[in-house]
């Protein structure tokens, strides 16, 4: 008699199976046929599209898509370090505190782009007041470009950083900042020497769980960057729609795919895997 | 830096809530504009009238319920067959799609149904938006229930099936109902994360299945429109209900 577990696992194999590995599969596939006359894919198979990867045309969204990435990281991680800091001393506070982190979270990715879209447009709020105090004459650009699609993506995935540092910090055993105390430390000079220290494996996850999402970001700038600031994201949407090159594509969404791979896997060797 | 702490705390605090309070706020002025000029629930009149827009919400609401119903039912199974038999390669490839970035997902799911089609006879549509839901929104559920039977007592099953139950048995009387907090959360989860996405479902979607977030997207691709923020508002306070009913079922 086949064993039932086999049976519960089904469903969610099938699924996972045909509509997750196969079309993962048949990207591979794709990736390494030729764009036809008419956009569809054909022979002669080659590796030309993952050369094309190299290409300085494709280079400059490439490059900007890993500094937009790390700079969100950055930003994150500057941002939610103290706000993890406070929440796990705050005793019996901890559970609203995070969950005011989560809050946003909960609602549509969408509505908090276009809340950003809402302040920072020529006709937003920020030029909207500016304008009436008389500070400005003209609009200041302040939507589509770069800065606005780092700001999106750090108010996009703040939650993500937080959460893995505040699970770091309430571990901390504060024995050791007394101690550090105790031998004469300053409050600044302990968490430089001893907290900071610790919380490397919280900064680690904070950062690859920033890192992974900002850098395959597809919402973020295509509403906040408009066309000036594409990433690697939009540039694969691109490729499906518009060129209609889906072989490029292909190769493209494998290449992203392979630092996603590559992050994760960095990030469990190291810190394990318990943590996720 | 003690007395710093706080105020940068409170900063961010705001960072995080104060975009989406003014969206909601403005939603209720009368203006078109982005200058308060009093208060009118004009835009959610027009909201009301809007046929193509309620049309998108039925959609929405339609494709999220089914989704989650199907990814709950699949998730949970997986998770108890993963619990009683971990085999890294499974589990593995099922978590995999909570880190590829969901255009990706998006194009090969697209891909794949425009390959099927050539031998099967349909078109994108609302059944390829639903197995794409539930695609995506089950790993959610595998992750949640799988967190909650972490910490369930395996011992607990084997006293029953000692005790003569069948395995479906142990199953149906002893693991599931220590589970079902998990699998609400996870439902809630599913929901969510259903009725929330435009990339993926942009792609694979057909003429007869636009949803609320394609409607929303397409509107603030257009520009400035006081309607996006009056539905924006109704989403939260619609999400903001649905998590506090189910916390109060959870308790009950």
């Amino acid at each position: 008699m086949m064993r039932l577990r086999a049976f519960f696992l089904l469903p969610a194999w099938a699924f996972t199976l045909l509509l997750f590995l196969a079309p993962m599969g048949i990207i591979v596939v794709y990736s390494l046929q030729t764009k036809g006359v008419y956009g569809g894919v054909g022979e002669p198979w080659t590796f030309e599209n993952y050369v094309r990867l190299f290409d300085p045309l494709y280079g400059v969204i490439l490059l900007r898509s890993f500094a937009m990435a790390g700079a969100a990281t950055f930003g994150c991680l500057v941002l939610a370090f103290p706000l993890a800091l406070y929440i796990s001393r705050s005793g019996t506070r901890k559970t609203l505190l995070l969950n005011l982190v989560m809050l946003p979270f909960w609602t549509s990715f969408l509505v908090r782009t276009y809340a950003w879209m809402f302040l920072l447009r020529d006709t937003g709020l920020i030029n909207s007041m500016l304008f009436g105090m008389g500070l400005i004459n003209e609009p200041l650009p302040l939507l589509y470009n770069d800065g606005a699609v780092v700001v999106g993506l750090i108010y996009g995935y703040l939650p993500f950083a937080v959460l893995p540092l505040y699970s770091n910090l309430e571990r901390l055993d504060k024995g050791l900042l007394e101690a550090a105390a105790d031998l004469g430390a300053k409050p600044w000079e302990a968490m430089l020497h001893v907290v900071l220290p610790l919380t490397a494996p919280g900064m680690r996850a904070a950062g690859v769980l920033v890192f992974i999402p900002s850098l395959g970001a597809y919402l973020t700038p295509d509403l906040l960057g408009g066309g000036k600031s594409m990433m690697i994201g939009n540039l694969v949407q691109n490729q499906f729609t518009s060129a209609r090159d889906w072989p490029f594509g292909s190769a493209l969404s494998l290449g992203l795919m392979a630092v996603v791979m590559l992050l994760l896997w960095a990030l469990l060797r190291r810190d394990g895997e318990e943590m996720l | 830096m003690k007395r710093l702490l706080p105020l940068y705390v409170i900063a961010i605090y705001a960072f995080l809530h104060v975009p989406l309070l003014i969206l909601c706020g403005f939603s209720f002025n009368s203006s078109k504009f982005t200058v308060w000029e009093g208060f009118s629930l004009v835009w959610y009149e027009a909201m009301w009238n809007d046929g193509a827009l309620a049309e998108a919400t039925l959609n929405s609401l339609v494709i999220a319920v089914v989704s989650t119903v199907v990814a709950t039912a699949v998730g949970t199974l997986g998770a108890y067959g993963l619990w009683k038999k971990n085999s890294r390669l499974l589990s593995g490839s099922m978590y995999l799609s909570l880190v590829t970035p969901e255009i990706i997902t998006g194009i090969a799911m697209l891909a794949t149904f425009q390959w099927a089609f050539r031998y099967l006879h349909l078109q994108l549509g609302m059944t390829t938006v639903i197995l794409a839901h539930v695609t995506f929104s089950m790993a959610y559920v595998l992750l949640v229930v799988m967190a909650r039977l972490r910490t369930a007592d395996p011992a607990l099953e084997e006293a029953a099936l000692d005790l003569g139950a069948t395995e479906w048995q142990a199953f149906r009387l002893v693991t599931l109902p220590m589970l079902k907090p998990g699998i609400a959360a996870a439902a809630l989860l599913a929901f969510t994360v259903s009725f929330d996405d435009y990339v993926i479902t942009a792609l694979v979607a057909g003429v007869d299945s636009e949803t609320l977030p394609m409607v929303l997207y397409a509107m603030a691709r257009r520009g400035a429109n006081p309607v996006v923020s009056a539905i924006s508002t109704v989403i939260f306070v619609g999400l903001g209900l649905l998590i506090v009913v189910s916390e109060r079922l959870q308790k009950a």
